[in-house]
């Protein structure tokens, strides 16, 4: 099992540094440092001059790849590869155009973005499998029918919409809640209350639709007949049996989005003026702040890779049939 | 004496379609009662409505059950909870599918403890433990800690036992209980539940489509045919003297040893079951039909004790015999097709951290063997032995470690293998699997010729209504697909396709085992038929030993990767000399009493291949081991005629017998 | 010549996606085993009352495509200028709409401005709402205006329903000519639901567009029927006009991985071994990277490239055009893993039946059991990916459009919609409905899209939802 975890953890390695080399050849290679000047200039102010200026204090003025100029290992370090790719390796990210270090403010944000992703995860895994049982128990009748249409309704809705009209009727006409912020501590419940609502909403209709999906396959075996043969009620084979080895599946279809939670939701923390991570990339996207998507890319990859060696391990913890071979 | 289950005139609909119609049967307590039909006659459904366990889309349309003295059909939903599982309890055919994957043994058991007989806790485990001992799972304690996967068939099929009867039933169904299992193990189980049913005087609904599991267990039949019962009698009556057309066809279609002749067949399929239909039900398929038999539904008529629905009953010619024709002599004259000599397939096991191989699979272990043109060899053995797998790796269809092939003279390397695929061919077990749905038959026939160059490109559509005329199909079969025949059908359609390359060795892997009884007998009949045309040789992989009577010349069996005893057809299965091959004789379930010889009872299960006792494989198992069993694998012991066992039990008892090699 | 033809890229990709559907049509028509899942589509109610919707979009969407530019009328004849402005026959047909445009924001069916101005009235300069140039303009008092919005909506609807019973009159008669049966019984067939074929939904919802189509060409054709915009453009235009964006970024998209997805997935589970490593390393690096972010960096990069290339492209049309493109490109290139590692799944349990091993057996080669035995067997999978990807890509693009990194913002689409105007919720009395008409429309074909995925998923795979 060890042996299994390391070698998941060592097959990282490579993925990491394809992510690396991927995001080096977008950013550096198609987009060449003197393109980012010039984009970031603006029309009027390009100059050679100030592209050199730009370039110079961003750190862009190096070689890409291998500084002949330099001495001795410098040839390889003192290069836009080295300093801005290969660092994050060691989670240096160095500073964004307004001039603040992405590490910091990735440690800051992480807190806001964790305080609404981990409660709608955890609220709407509750909801969808409530939901989803509801219609697995009244499987066939007209109940689970239109269940399911209502379930196709409700993702055909624009994400966008729940978030504005919850900000509209909950906040502004019914004035039940803030319309966004964001406090620390206790305060910050009602800022928390009206995103995780509103995502929890908007993720039942794929969320219960998926999970009957996975119930119903599992009541279809045969040892759900063997179950209902002992004489066990249709609501223990539910609980006791199908939701047993239901939850299989979706407990690992969980876990690997786990870490990628300090990431946030980019949407729902913009719009709702969240100070985290998701907010932070948007607005590095809008301002075309290259360095911090490129930190943000690499931490969700990161994050994510992490995510898949957990799945891993809670597969052979959950599945016995893993575990124990 | 009132019985203690009474079935009258059941009638279950599942939509249009009514597979249970008018069953009425009685099963007494302590009685075994036997439903025996093919598939699809409706015998699991009349049991999953005696349950009200039917699939969604089921629905009982009429009739009566009673348990004792309660009228199932009218409980309410929450007491008939109370009957399912206590009072009358269901085993199913699919153990490795039938328990609860991820819930532990003693847990899966406790639930019906604690729901029947309010037990909890240390009482309940006690009582789980001893429900174990009396299934015969060793080690009973720590098995209830185990989960179902770490099981082999057998045990979990004792498990399902175990848990039925948690609520001390007064009926156990048991529908198709061993048709999963391998023979050795069959038997085993087949024991278990015949000892419990003497020791607890339950009632026993058995539910097989295998005449010889009913003649080793049943006390009365009843035979189903589309949905009806069509007979029903005491078993020795029904073995003596089966009445109606049906069971007598199903008798006849069965390969019996010491019988070389053709099978009889049932021409035609069941009538589907949706239509209004008129007349007997069999009456499209039965040789003695006349026109009352199209126009009216026969009732039952009752012929000493024996009640049979048929018009004819009591009036049908005695016992058709089977031409009883030894083997044809091959017209060919005997030259060796295929010489096989250490053929090896070992599978790579890698663990730990880079994935370093730590041993082997030997899947296949040193297999030799030649087979003569126009002749059948059988190769024998249990699941897992790796008989399939030798089948695969002479085709080069799996790559094998080591070993020399040589076909028709010629050594088959990597090189030449064109050769090889025009001179051998298979037939695959799942008629189903086998035939790629999205292709039409003629294209299917056409796929092998076309890459192997066979005859000129214009000859070739000829060549494909030679060959669905050969395997007996109508000529219009080769411009539709797969689905719209029957699994008998579809096996001819995989045999036409192995022929289309006029192939000398046809390697048929288990082709008739997915098939009831009846379509068996036709592609039996056929496979006959194609070797006296055209001289083919056949390598016969099966498990089935009444089928090796029938078609094999000589046998191989197998066990744990090893060839353990081969010799003449009628050497190996009339004086097996091997304990293995004796064993693997006096497990099968056979309708003639076994004369004289004493049954042979394996203990335990086949090891892993992935790690096999030292010395002889078969040791830990074997009634006869010794000292040097446990230590040294056993040299060939030849016993004259070309037949050799190892085994060191023989070769001690045979001195006299030289040692080959 | 009066105009000339304008063939945008995306315009191509979709009149050869058209084609090849049409070919798809064909060759399933001939052969049975194809056209069995189909009739299974055809027979449930919602799958096809959804294709009646979708096909009404995608009606559109191919007017849409079809682009043209005006000749200027004063240019001569014998060296004629075009206007920069491309229009397509879809404009060309709803002209007017296009045309009426206000000064600024106006409420729908509105006869007034929705800000304030002064306005001469009887001689003195007040601040009041002025009438709009073209909303109710025929309207001499304000008293009318209720009174003739219910008149046109409801010759509207009469209209609609005139030509709806017409259209069933003629159905009825075709279809009992055909089936050589009176029309009363027919009719009575029809009634009951027992034609074998959902009529009653399809008849249903085809008579629900007449009737709404009849009363919104009557409204549209004197009032803004979703109002007007910030610069006084017609919402309903702007909706209508959106949905060929939409209807892009959903086919074109998967058309763009189709090619990677199964080219990769079925090598990875045909052949394994190091042809599978490397094909999951590169599909496990691209899923690693939070698909947002790959999807902005690229979008940013060609954004860059767009710029720095302003001669290429001669109007602005063909510059969005690109840069739409380029998203479909961008989208199709992150999106293809799921597929792949599903057709992998599916080829690697494919690559040990019987048959296959029946094919390897004869000597037959890869590139022929895959063409043969592997891809046709794994094509269901396939269809359901592409319908169900559909209306993914359709909401996704308004997510993107957010985020900035959709279609130009020059483009008309959904996203660019809820984009401008959510800020105009904090004003009072609020703009809703920009919003409100981009999520409509957007709502109608996503519902529409998934019904029928449903439809062709539930024919064509019973079991497919647990894979996904």
């Amino acid at each position: 099992m060890l042996a299994y975890i390391l070698r998941r953890v060592l097959y990282a390695i490579p993925i990491l540094i394809g992510v690396n080399l991927l995001t080096f050849a977008l950013f550096f290679v198609v987009n060449t440092p003197d393109d980012m000047a010039r984009l970031q200039l603006g029309v009027k102010h390009v100059t050679p001059e100030a592209i050199e200026r730009w370039k110079v204090e961003h750190g862009y003025d190096k070689p890409l790849l291998l500084n002949v100029q330099a001495q001795g290992s410098a040839q390889f370090t003192d290069t836009i590869f080295f300093q801005h790719s290969a660092a994050m390796f060691a989670f240096e990210f160095g500073k964004g155009d307004d001039g603040r270090d992405i590490g910091n403010e990735i440690t800051t944000r992480m807190g806001p973005s964790l305080a609404i992703a981990l409660p709608v995860l955890v609220i709407g895994l509750m909801v969808n499998i409530t939901f989803a049982l509801l219609m697995v128990f009244f499987r066939a009748t007209y109940l689970d029918l239109w269940g399911v249409v209502l379930c196709v309704v409700l993702m055909s809705i624009s994400g966008l919409f729940y978030i504005i009209a919850g900000q509209y009727f909950i906040a502004k006409l019914w004035n039940l809640l803030p319309i966004s912020g964001f406090a620390g501590g206790i305060d910050g419940f009602k800022f928390i209350l009206l995103p995780v609502l509103v995502s929890v909403v908007a993720g039942i209709g794929s969320g219960s639709r998926w999970y009957r999906t996975i119930f119903l396959e599992e009541i279809g075996k045969d040892y759900v007949r063997t179950a209902r043969a002992k004489g066990l009620s249709e609501v223990r084979v539910l609980f006791r049996h199908v939701l047993k080895n239901g939850m299989i599946p979706i407990l690992t279809g969980v876990v690997v989005v786990l870490p990628l939670l300090f990431m946030g939701s980019l949407i729902t923390e913009s719009f709702f003026g969240i100070p985290g991570l998701g907010s932070y990339t948007i607005d590095a996207i809008q301002a075309q702040d290259f360095a911090v998507v490129r930190a943000m890319v690499f931490l969700g990859s990161f994050l994510y890779i992490v995510g898949l060696i957990l799945t891993d391990i809670s597969y052979s913890w959950v599945d016995p049939r893993v575990r124990l071979q | 004496m009132n019985p203690l289950l009474e079935v009258r005139d059941l009638v279950t609909g599942f939509g249009s379609m009514r597979v249970v119609d008018g069953v009425s049967f009685r099963v007494a307590a302590g009685e075994t009662y036997a439903l025996l039909g093919e598939s699809g006659c409706g015998k699991s459904m009349t049991a999953l409505s005696l349950m009200r366990l039917l699939p969604d889309g089921g629905r009982i349309v009429s009739g009566s059950v009673r348990l004792a003295e309660t009228d199932v059909l009218a409980l309410p939903e929450r007491d008939m909870r109370r009957v399912r599982g206590g009072r009358m309890a269901m085993i199913f055919q699919e153990p490795m599918l039938a328990l609860n994957p991820v819930v532990k043994v003693g847990a899966q058991i406790g639930e019906a403890l604690a729901l029947h007989r309010k037990l909890g806790g240390q009482a309940a485990r006690d009582t789980a433990r001893g429900l174990l001992d009396s299934v015969g799972v060793p080690d009973a304690t720590r098995r209830l800690d185990s989960y179902p996967f770490e099981l082999s068939g057998g045990l979990r099929q004792r498990v399902m036992i175990a848990m039925a009867l948690a609520g001390e039933p007064q009926l156990l169904i048991a529908d198709e209980p061993t048709t999963a299992l391998d023979v050795t193990i069959q038997a085993q189980v087949l024991d278990v539940l015949r000892r419990l049913k003497a020791e607890r005087q339950m009632g026993m609904l058995l539910i097989t489509h295998d005449l010889g599991v009913v003649a080793e267990n049943a006390d009365r039949v009843g035979v189903m045919y589309a949905g009806e019962l069509v007979e029903e009698s005491a078993r020795d009556a029904f073995f003596a003297g089966p009445q109606h057309p049906y069971s007598r066809m199903l008798f006849e279609a069965l390969p019996r040893p010491g019988d070389g002749g053709r099978l009889t067949t049932i021409p035609g399929q069941v009538p589907p079951l949706d239509g209004s239909l008129v007349g007997c039900r069999f009456a499209p398929r039965c040789p003695h039909a006349f026109v009352r038999c199209r126009e009216e539904s026969p009732g039952w008529q009752a012929i000493n004790g024996q009640r049979v629905r048929c018009h004819l009953a009591g009036q049908l010619p005695a016992q058709d015999m089977r031409d009883r024709v030894a083997h044809a002599a091959s017209a060919h004259p005997p030259q060796p097709l295929l010489q096989v000599e250490g053929l090896k397939v070992h599978f790579p096991i890698r663990r730990g951290f880079i994935q370093r191989t730590v041993g082997h699979v030997r899947a296949v272990d040193d297999v030799a063997m030649s087979i003569q043109a126009g002749r059948t060899l059988a190769l024998v053995g249990e699941s897992g032995c790796g008989k399939t797998t030798v089948g695969k790796a002479l085709l080069r269809l799996i790559e094998p470690t080591a070993g020399r092939i040589a076909l028709g003279g010629e050594v088959i390397t990597a090189n030449n293998a064109a050769t090889l695929r025009r001179q051998a061919q298979m037939v695959f077990q799942d008629p189903y699997s086998s035939l790629n749905p999205r292709m039409r038959v003629a294209d299917i026939l056409l796929e092998g010729m076309d890459a192997l160059g066979v005859g000129a490109a214009g000859q070739r559509r000829d060549a494909v209504s030679q060959l669905l005329r050969q395997v007996g199909l109508p000529d219009d079969a080769g411009g539709r697909y797969p689905h719209a025949f029957s699994g008998g059908q579809r096996q001819r359609i995989a045999i036409a396709r192995a022929l289309a390359v006029s192939p000398r060795l046809v390697i048929c892997d288990e082709p008739t085992s997915a098939l009831d009884v009846s379509v068996q007998a036709q592609i039996l009949n056929l496979l006959k038929d194609l070797q006296n045309d055209l001289g083919l040789a056949y390598l016969f992989i099966t498990h089935n030993l009444a089928v090796v009577e029938y078609l094999a010349h000589e046998v191989a069996v197998m066990y744990l990767g090893r060839i353990v005893e081969q010799g003449a057809a009628a050497d190996v299965l009339r004086a097996p000399r091997h304990p293995y091959t004796q064993a693997l004789m006096s497990a099968v379930p056979r309708i003639e009493p076994h004369a004289g010889e004493g049954i042979i009872r394996l203990t335990g299960d086949q090891p892993s291949p992935l790690n096999p006792p030292a010395g002889c494989h078969f040791h830990p198992r074997c009634p006869h081991a010794q000292a040097v069993c446990r230590q040294i694998y056993p040299d060939r012991t030849g016993l004259g005629g070309g037949h050799w066992v190892r085994c060191h039990w023989v070769a001690g008892r045979h001195p006299d017998f030289s040692k080959e090699h | 010549m009066s105009f000339m033809p304008v063939i945008l890229w995306t315009d191509r990709l979709i009149f050869a996606l058209l084609a090849g559907v049409l070919v798809l049509v064909w060759f399933i028509r001939r052969h049975e085993h194809l056209r069995a899942p189909w009739r299974l589509v055809a027979q449930r109610p919602m799958a096809m009352g959804a294709a009646l919707v979708l096909g009404v979009f995608v009606a559109i969407g191919l007017l849409d495509s079809l682009h043209y530019r005006e000749r200027l009328a004063d240019s001569r004849a014998d060296a004629p200028q075009y206007s920069v402005e491309v229009l397509s026959v879809f404009d060309a047909l709803v002209n007017g709409l296009r045309t009426r445009q206000e000064k600024t924001y106006s409420a729908p069916l509105a006869m007034q401005l929705y800000a304030k101005e002064f306005v001469e009235r009887d001689g003195a300069t007040v601040r009041d709402y002025p009438r709009l140039h073209y909303g109710g303009a025929h309207l001499t008092h304000a008293d009318a205006h209720g009174p003739d919005i219910a008149r046109r909506a409801l010759v509207g609807l009469a209209q609609g329903l005139a030509v709806g019973l017409l259209l069933f009159g003629l159905l009825a008669a075709w279809q009992a000519r055909r089936t050589q049966t009176h029309m009363g019984a027919w009719l009575e067939a029809w009634a009951t639901g027992r034609l074998g074929w959902p009529a009653r939904t399809v008849v249903l919802v085809l008579a629900l567009m007449l009737l709404l189509g009849g009363a919104l060409i009557q409204l549209a054709s004197g009032y803004h029927v979703f109002g007007t915009d910030k610069v006084g453009q017609d919402v309903l235009y702007i909706s209508l006009k959106s949905i060929r964006t939409g209807l892009v970024i959903g086919t074109l998209t998967t058309l763009v991985t189709l090619p990677l997805a199964i080219g990769f997935g079925i090598a990875a589970g045909y052949f394994r071994g190091w042809v599978d490593d490397v094909i999951q390393y590169i599909y496990t690096v691209l899923n690693s990277i939070p698909g947002v972010l790959l999807i902005a960096a690229a979008v940013l990069i060609v954004q860059v490239a767009i710029e720095s290339n302003p001669e290429l492209f001669d109007t602005a049309a063909a510059r969005a055009d690109i840069r739409l493109l380029a998203l479909c490109l961008i989208l199709g290139v992150t999106s293809w893993t799921g597929l792949a590692r599903l057709l992998r799944g599916e080829s690697l349990k494919l690559r040990t039946l019987d048959y296959v091993e029946a094919a390897r057996a004869f000597g037959v080669s890869h590139a022929r059991i895959i063409s043969r035995h592997i891809f046709p067997n794994v094509f269901h999978l396939v269809l359901i990916a592409i319908v169900l990807d559909f209306s993914g890509l359709v909401l996704a693009e308004a997510v993107l459009s957010y985020v900035g990194v959709g279609v130009d913002p020059t483009m008309y689409s959904w996203g660019n919609m809820i984009n401008g105007a959510r800020l105009e919720l904090a004003r009072e009395p609020t703009v809703w409905w920009q919003l409100g008409a981009a999520f409509v429309f957007m709502f109608t074909l996503v519902l529409a899209a998934n019904l029928f995925a449903d439809g062709v998923r539930d024919a064509f795979d019973p079991r497919m939802g647990t894979r996904r």
